[in-house]
């Protein structure tokens, strides 16, 4: 069996796989202890819904844009090459950017209301994106692109040299962001109105905490797909709350689960030829099952 | 002694509609002033106003140099902290996050003042416990401290003995009474009459207006002072009752709904990962029930 992975390890494909794969785990860990503390564990789901419309908003607009520059000219082919190369980043990223920031907006007045708009969204942009992929879509195997892009399928093992740089870019600010700021993020989380009466920005580091959400979402759709980016936000942020006592402790324990889940998913996964996104959940969940044992050893003991 | 804090004819609102009016009085180092008022008679956005969050409508709130760093607060505790996983020694060093800015870490210095502060309320052999296993009154010390590393010359108390037992609450109220005789003005909002009893100053705001400012014994012999401690409560117990059974409701709610959330995403994710979400929904839920 380690013949076989060492194997695998040689192609270039499955490092890549490893590396974005392992930091979008340590990232969504990082920020998920906060998003469960604040109540958002749903914010994960939310955001990744949008960020499905968006995806097939950018894949209409890719193949109409292509239709309407089909002609032999040197400006029509260098628009498609340009279209090609951005691929769908900016159109997806700065919607689901914006979503995020709305959503946390409302969220901190009202509950109901945040809950609801929640709700709403999502399951509209859902709606909507599905609809305009499948009238405007020109390819042959609409339920298979619009499957892979719920469950990740295997767009993984498929990424490009600059598209691993940017994910190393956006994991390394993510990462940047939580360090520096950590004893901010902590008071946020942890009391609100105290944080704000002792003069921290508490909107401004919301705003952050939603911004750095929405990145990771999107990053994290092409390694698990849209529908299961909550499960890698919120599993190792629960498993770890089940053992740990110090905030410390919950995050460097949520990441760490976070990492092997990952890593113990994507080795399966190839040797099994599973689906990735749902083998990574199924390690968190199995993760999630050991630590709440654990801690009812723990605690009878 | 010196004058902390001076409002003088304050009018408090949100875009433009005034909630409270003519607010008149004067706060000196070493004062202890409760803030009495019905629900809706504008405490908490007196609140805001005096930690600087929103600004005076007409009139002007004067702050002494003293207190230009700003009001050490004990908000009322949140659902969010009740199953916080947070060692109280974080919460404490928390209080100092203002004096450390932008450095990510807390110098010497700051975690020296956390650990003095702990030892102040008497917690120090809780720092390394987790805040949620603490009880009611243990938690409100935990906060105290982080209130104090923010500063040690004036505090603001929201509601601080709701939902505490009586005993607590007579435990905190003396603490509170405690850290004002050695020099830290206390202002504290309540809805209890029993902490009239260790006020220096009253300040009675009813639905619009300020009713009564001035020291103890004369609201205790003004009209006022008479009819509000006879027909709010007739008696301290009472008060207790009243102030711990009108918090109760909400908060039971409120965690419920968004344990649920929490659940409900996790479960979600579940089922489509492998079929067997709903066994670890059902699973959570039994956890949660534990828990409780």
């Amino acid at each position: 069996m380690i013949d076989k992975i060492l194997y695998y390890f040689e192609f270039p494909l499955v490092r890549y796989a490893f590396i974005v794969g392992l930091l979008i785990a340590l990232c969504s860990s990082l920020l998920g202890v906060s998003l469960v503390l604040k109540r958002f564990s749903f914010i994960g789901d939310g955001l990744s819904h949008v960020a499905f419309g968006a995806m097939s908003v950018a894949t209409v607009t890719d193949v109409t844009v292509k239709q309407v520059a089909s002609g032999d000219n040197a400006f029509a082919r260098w628009l498609t090459d340009v279209i090609e190369k951005t691929n769908s980043m900016v159109i997806v990223l700065p919607i689901t950017l914006v979503a995020a920031i709305l959503l946390l907006r409302t969220g901190q007045n009202s509950k109901i209301k945040g809950d609801a708009a929640l709700a709403m969204i999502s399951v509209g942009s859902l709606a909507a994106g599905y609809m305009l992929i499948n009238m405007f879509s020109a390819s042959a195997n609409i339920s298979g692109d619009v499957c892979s892009t719920l469950f990740g399928s295997t767009s993984i093992l498929t990424l490009s040299l600059s598209e691993v740089w940017l994910s190393v870019g956006l994991a390394a600010v993510v990462i940047g962001v939580f360090l520096i700021f950590y004893k901010q993020i902590f008071a946020v989380t942890f009391d609100e109105s105290f944080a704000q009466a002792t003069g921290v920005k508490a909107n401004a580091y919301n705003l952050l905490i939603a911004v750095i959400t929405a990145l990771i979402v999107v990053l994290a759709m092409s390694l698990v797909g849209s529908l299961l980016i909550s499960a890698l936000i919120i599993f190792p942020a629960l498993s770890a709350m089940r053992l740990f006592k110090s905030f410390k402790g919950v995050i460097i324990c949520s990441a760490v689960i976070s990492v092997v889940c990952a890593g113990s998913g994507l080795i399966a996964s190839i040797l099994f030829s599973t689906p990735v996104g749902s083998t990574i959940v199924t390690a968190d969940m199995a993760a999630f099952f050991i630590f709440t044992i654990l801690s009812k050893i723990l605690r009878r003991s | 002694m010196a004058e902390q804090l001076i409002c003088r004819n304050v009018t408090l609102g949100y875009e433009g509609i005034p909630v409270t009016k003519g607010l008149d009085f004067t706060v000196s180092s070493g004062d202890y002033l409760c803030i009495l008022g019905e629900n809706g008679s504008g405490k908490s956005t007196l609140i805001k106003a005096l930690l600087g969050l929103i600004p005076a409508m007409e009139g002007e709130i004067v702050r002494s140099e003293e207190i230009s760093g700003g009001v050490g607060y004990l908000p009322q505790q949140t659902v969010v902290q009740k199953d916080f996983p947070a060692s109280v020694r974080e919460i404490v060093r928390s209080g100092c996050i203002k004096k450390a800015g932008l450095r990510p870490f807390y110098s010497k210095a700051e975690k020296a003042l956390a650990d003095e502060n702990m030892s102040r309320l008497g917690i120090s052999e809780l720092a390394g416990r987790c805040y949620r296993e603490l009880s009611g009154g243990q938690q409100q010390r935990v906060l105290l401290a982080r209130a104090l590393c923010a500063t040690s010359r004036i505090l603001l108390l929201d509601e601080p003995v709701t939902g505490l037992d009586p005993r607590a609450q007579g435990d905190l109220y003396e603490l509170i009474a405690d850290l004002n005789r050695s020099g830290v003005t206390m202002i504290m909002v309540s809805h209890d009459v029993s902490a009239v009893r260790y006020a220096s100053h009253i300040l009675h705001i009813g639905s619009r207006e300020q009713l009564f400012f001035g020291s103890r014994q004369d609201y205790l012999n003004s009209r006022l002072g008479k009819s509000f401690l006879i027909t709010e409560t007739g008696s301290d117990s009472e008060a207790r009752e009243e102030g711990t059974s009108a918090a109760a409701p909400e908060e039971p709610e409120k965690s419920g709904v968004s344990a649920k959330t929490a659940a409900a995403a996790a479960a979600g994710a579940g089922v489509l990962a492998a079929g067997i979400g709903a066994a670890i929904h059902a699973y959570v839920k039994r956890g949660e029930r534990n828990d409780r």
